[in-house]
């Protein structure tokens, strides 16, 4: 789900993603998950692609969209940021993180910062259940999340950061 | 010579550091011109000592934890490679750490003592042995092992695997093609046992899935697991790649001529993918509607075929019963609760991780024996089992066995095995409005109760918080709850007035209190 490796909408590229999934059986999640592992999101424009070529409707494919909290139809920021807001991380202190992170961001979930760097989103449970509050950069978690944790994870994401070791 | 140390690599140990830990050392290493290999393992589940760091020795595997950044140059100083030296963070022998000896590992013997794509330490230690054993049975006498064995489905259900499993041998499949499907849609808060099969020990889910497969005559198999588990799913595919390489899936495993070829699908976001229809839909493609039973997944499931439908606990339990036999299996438990069930202790916890033991040993012993209480040193006070649709348990309660039937007796479901605790500092009327804003966010919207009656149960606990007419919403609250109980088409609207009605009953106080401050505030 990290996003700064996504490319711009590409016709050609999503066609050929759908031509090499269309053929399993229930390809629709397949697809769905490789357009936006690519683009970051599901762009409009797939919408009718992807209904072409199973054979349904954009109405179906529109619905399938909208059911999953997963996919998205706009586009995100540069990192997306999920606060865990399960029982298990609120009983190690997730309401104080999550009233923290949109403060911090100056924005509610679901929502990017106005730089379009971070989009902050809530997550049902990472499995990190031991060791929270637990937060997801990217395919990255993050454990014992405090306010001082979290500032400085966010502080990580305004520049690329360079791996010295 | 070389030293062998093994840094951990399951997400929690990874999310506490321990991948620049395995850097750390390795480059240390080499400075101080020590010859080391640095092997990732799984995790022990023992999580308040990772990311620990095991050094393999002749007597076992010491080990060192947590190990932080900053601990790596007085580690090196203390030779720490040497296995049993004088250090802080100095553990003695892992396998003799009280909270790892005292438990029955029988579903997780390798847990983190393998690495989780090595083929090699998968069959080094036991791996694929049951599947051996199952090939030179007939279908019939693997299902009866599996009954005799007492498993129940593991997810939370607890329905007999084995009934399940003869239920989809005995029909026909119209188009000849019959399904095992993994749920490993791991979505209730406090568990991640599901999450260690995949990350640590992949093989052992292949193996019980094709043991599967044998047993009632599919030849595909899918297993669907969250997207929120990304490591799961790269260590899943890589292990499936490993397994067809080598003749353990495929169109002739081990030689046998027997077919079985597995997936990984990814889920999208949705807890109510767990519920097995609305997982079955997502798999073919569609909104994960719930479906209404009759007809059961077993006889009308995926794509309209019959499908055996497990949890991974349940699929992970299959190749002990097969390798070591249903007996050994059946030998422990308490009451119909038969065998082991994977612990997970959880939420504010000192000695948070994974504890596997045999159905019996109360909920006070696990939260307080092998948790240690709560990590902040306050007082416990509730404790919710079974995933975000389980019970709140009060203190009262807690000296109840861990069994199935024991804790439906106590109006509380044990579900996947989570245990979640909370301090006094807990808002108990704040999590039953969770409860019911989390079915809000996750209801398929297909029958009513659970649509709407979430919306409304937020609604109400919103007054009854703000002190509202308390008496009439408690009694409102209450009719809505029952409404939702014997109303709605699955667990996700059937179950969500438990944590609520638990909390209403057993923490009356955290209603009534905010009733009364509020009157107050009014007053002045």
């Amino acid at each position: 789900m990290t996003t700064s490796k996504a490319v711009a909408w590409e016709p050609v590229t999503a066609q050929a993603i759908i031509d090499e999934l269309k053929s399993k059986p229930g390809a629709l999640l397949p697809i769905l998950h490789a357009i936006q592992d690519r683009f970051s999101y599901v762009p409009e424009e797939a919408v009718s692609l992807i209904a072409q070529a199973l054979k349904l409707t954009r109405a179906e494919v529109h619905g399938v969209i909208s059911f999953y909290h997963h996919f998205r139809t706009h586009q995100p920021g540069r990192h997306v940021v999920e606060i865990c807001r399960a029982e298990a991380c609120q009983a190690q202190g997730s309401r104080a993180l999550e009233a923290h992170a949109k403060a911090a961001l100056g924005v509610d979930y679901h929502q990017t910062t106005a730089d379009r760097n971070i989009t902050l989103e809530p997550v049902y449970c990472l499995g990190n259940c031991s060791c929270g509050p637990s937060i997801r950069v990217g395919n990255d978690i993050h454990a014992d999340v405090d306010a001082t944790r979290f500032d400085e994870l966010v502080e990580g994401l305004k520049t690329d950061r360079v791996e010295i070791l | 010579m070389t030293f062998r140390i093994h840094v951990p690599s399951d997400t929690t140990a990874k999310a506490r550091g321990a991948d620049r830990i395995a850097r750390l050392i390795e480059i240390v290493a080499k400075e101080h011109k020590i010859d080391v290999e640095v092997r990732r393992n799984g995790t022990r589940g023992l999580y308040w000592i990772e990311p620990l760091v095991e050094v393999d020795t002749d007597a076992g595997r010491y080990g060192f934890g947590p190990v932080k950044e900053g601990d790596i140059e007085s580690l090196f100083a203390a030779e720490f490679w040497k296995g049993d030296v004088e250090h802080a963070l100095a553990l003695g022998l892992v396998e003799e750490i009280p909270y790892l000896k005292r438990q029955e590992r029988f579903t997780f013997a390798r847990l983190g003592i393998t690495n989780p794509v090595s083929l090699e330490d998968y069959q080094a230690n036991d791996g694929f042995k049951g599947l051996q054993n199952a090939i030179k049975l007939s279908s019939q006498q693997i299902v009866d092992a599996v009954k005799e064995s007492g498993l129940r489905g593991r997810g939370g259900a607890a329905f007999p695997t084995g009934i399940k499993w003869q239920t989809v041998l005995d029909v026909e499949s119209p188009k000849n093609q019959k399904y095992i499907v993994c749920n490993a849609d791991e979505g209730d808060s406090g568990t991640f046992a599901d999450r260690l099969v995949m990350e640590c020990d992949p093989y052992m889910l292949i193996e019980g899935m094709t043991i599967a497969g044998l047993a009632v005559g599919a030849t595909q198999g899918y297993i669907y697991c969250r997207s929120e588990y990304p490591l799961s799913i790269e260590n899943l595919n890589q292990a499936i790649k490993t397994a067809y390489e080598n003749n353990l899936l495929g169109a002739d495993i081990l030689g046998s001529g027997n077919h079985f070829d597995l997936e990984v699908r990814m889920g999208a976001g949705a807890y109510i993918c767990g519920e097995e229809t609305s997982l079955l839909e997502s798999l073919e493609g569609k909104r994960g509607l719930v479906r209404a039973k009759p007809p059961l997944p077993a006889i009308v499931g995926l794509f309209g075929q019959p499908t055996v439908v497990n949890n991974v606990l349940s699929l992970a339990a299959v190749p002990f019963i097969m390798d070591k036999g249903a007996k050994a299996y059946a030998d422990v438990g308490v009451g119909r609760s038969r065998g082991t069930l994977p612990f997970q202790v959880a939420g504010n916890v000192k000695f948070g991780g994974l504890v596997e033991l045999a159905f019996g040993p109360t909920l006070n012993e696990l939260m307080f024996e092998f948790g240690g209480g709560t990590r902040n040193g306050r007082p416990l006070r509730a404790v919710q089992v079974g995933g975000p649709l389980g019970a709140y348990l009060h203190e009262g309660q807690w000296d109840t066995p861990l069994g199935y039937e024991e804790f439906s007796q106590k109006d509380a479901v044990l579900g996947h095995g989570g245990v979640v605790m909370f301090d006094d500092t807990v808002d108990m009327s704040e999590q039953a409005r969770f409860s019911m804003e989390f079915c809000v966010a996750e209801s398929c919207g297909k029958c009513t109760p659970c649509r709407i009656g979430s919306t409304r149960g937020v609604e109400v606990i919103d007054r009854i918080r703000e002190g509202k007419n308390v008496d009439a919403n408690m009694e409102l609250l209450s009719d809505l709850c029952e409404t939702m109980l014997d109303g709605s088409l699955c667990a996700m609207g059937g179950m969500t007035p438990f944590p609520v009605q638990s909390a209403m009953k057993h923490f009356t106080e955290d209603f009534v209190k905010n009733a009364a401050s509020a009157t107050q505030a009014k007053e002045v």
